[in-house]
């Protein structure tokens, strides 16, 4: 007979469901982490209650056996959107740790009125623990869940946000790149660019690399990529904004730019584009300009 | 059988693709439109894909292929109106139609073709223009 066949540990959850709750919030509200700041009490007791609830269910169904048994899967959800609701109100993952932790001491004062024998005391406690870590294990990996998404999302926004086609003149289109190219962004950026040349029919895209740190062969490809798709379509591309180093590490690597206009700066490249769509420039007389 | 219809518009061959590419009206084209390049001497081939949305490398290589094949038959040869998604796929097959004339849309397309053609009268003109001078040269 193991102790876990005949574990008192639901039917107290069950028979003392109101009292684990009450000494449950007890114990949360005076308690370091304590934030009603961050969210109300009545809110903390529904979620308090909701888990417990739903734990309690898992254990009577037979729960305790092993932590995947399929009547965990309501509380592993449970825990989840708690997770994820703490995490955006702004609660440190520690004090979303304790708030399940905190039962553990209640859950232990329970038992200890209902089982006299200490070896039984020894055994409930035990089983006790391992559930209370298991629920605590589980919330800890929905918050990172919840953190991932959102580092994921901003990883996202930030691809879109950093590369911005401007137009610069009717028919010419400037594309400015700034920090590291890899493999994801080139993609974007080749897209984003092809798509604007289509909406604003543009003879001439400049793509300005003065803000690209290093350029390597695979960056090098992309680049060379990006112009083959732009002429494709039936546009010129000018590099612009190489640097001395990049220049060399260009010439190092064997790439061949030789069918590619480039230029040093953008304000050449601008110049060369206008020419190329047929525009000239130049200065006003000193009279007409004020 | 479905054709790709070829429009004469002057001294220059209109080719608008509207409907998706499959293998045979790829092949069916090609022979039809190098047929009546040299039937009707025209000197411009415009090739207007704007409508095709996806290719493969065998399409691709059979647009390559057919503006080729225009040029060599003295027909100048501009494609226009690829999609974007078009565009990169063909520069991920590594197709990347060196030597095919490019444009946005059709208008484009056809002051380019115009300009092609210009220059190189204007060239031919000039190679007569040049050897006539080299002949005065001569004989002086």
């Amino acid at each position: 007979m193991t102790p876990r066949d005949t574990s008192v540990l639901p039917s107290v959850l069950q028979k003392r469901s109101g009292e684990l709750l009450d000494a449950w919030i007890a114990h949360q509200t005076s308690a370091d982490g304590y934030r009603p700041d961050l969210m109300a009490d009545a809110e903390l007791r529904d979620q308090s209650r909701e888990l417990l609830a739903s734990a309690s269910a898992a254990v009577s169904a037979g729960g305790l056996e092993s932590p995947t048994h399929p009547s965990w899967q309501a509380t592993r959800q449970l825990l989840g959107s708690i997770a994820e609701s703490r995490a955006t109100a702004g609660f440190a993952p520690t004090a979303t740790a304790t708030f399940v932790l905190s039962l553990k001491q209640p859950i232990f004062e329970a038992l200890r009125k209902d089982v006299q024998n200490p070896e039984r005391l020894a055994d409930e406690l035990w089983n006790a623990t391992t559930l209370i870590d298991r629920l605590a294990l589980q919330t800890m990996e929905s918050t990172l869940e919840a953190r991932e998404r959102v580092i994921a999302r901003q990883h996202e926004d930030m691809l879109e946000l950093s590369t911005p086609v401007v137009k610069l003149w009717d028919g010419i289109l400037a594309l400015p790149m700034i920090g590291t190219l890899d493999s994801a962004r080139t993609q974007v950026v080749m897209e984003s660019l092809l798509q604007r040349i289509v909406e604003t029919g543009a003879e001439v895209a400049i793509i300005d690399i003065t803000g690209v740190p290093t350029v390597d062969t695979l960056v090098a490809q992309h680049l060379i990529k990006t112009v083959t798709a732009a002429r494709l379509m039936g546009a010129d591309c000018i590099i612009s904004g190489i640097r001395p180093q990049i220049a060399a590490t260009i010439v190092h690597l064997g790439v061949d730019l030789s069918e590619v206009a480039t230029k040093s700066t953008l304000a050449d490249a601008f110049r060369l584009a206008l020419a190329r769509t047929g525009h000239s420039l130049g200065r006003a007389p000193a009279r007409e300009r004020r | 059988m479905e054709r790709i219809p070829i429009l004469k518009m002057g001294e220059f061959l209109l080719v608008t693709i509207q409907v998706d590419m499959h293998d045979r009206l790829a092949m069916q084209l090609q022979d039809d439109l190098t047929d009546r390049i040299s039937a009707t001497g025209a000197r411009g081939v415009l090739i207007d894909i704007s409508a095709l949305e996806m290719v493969d490398s065998f399409i691709g290589r059979m647009i390559a292929n057919i503006a080729a094949m225009a040029r060599i038959l003295d027909a100048q040869t501009v494609v226009t109106g690829m999609q974007p998604a078009v565009a990169i796929t063909l520069v991920e097959l590594g197709l990347t139609l060196t030597g095919v004339r490019t444009a946005l849309n059709v208008e484009r397309g056809m002051t380019l073709l115009r300009s092609l053609l210009d220059e190189a009268d204007g060239v031919a003109h000039d190679a007569i223009a040049d050897r006539e001078d080299a002949d005065v040269g001569a004989e002086e």
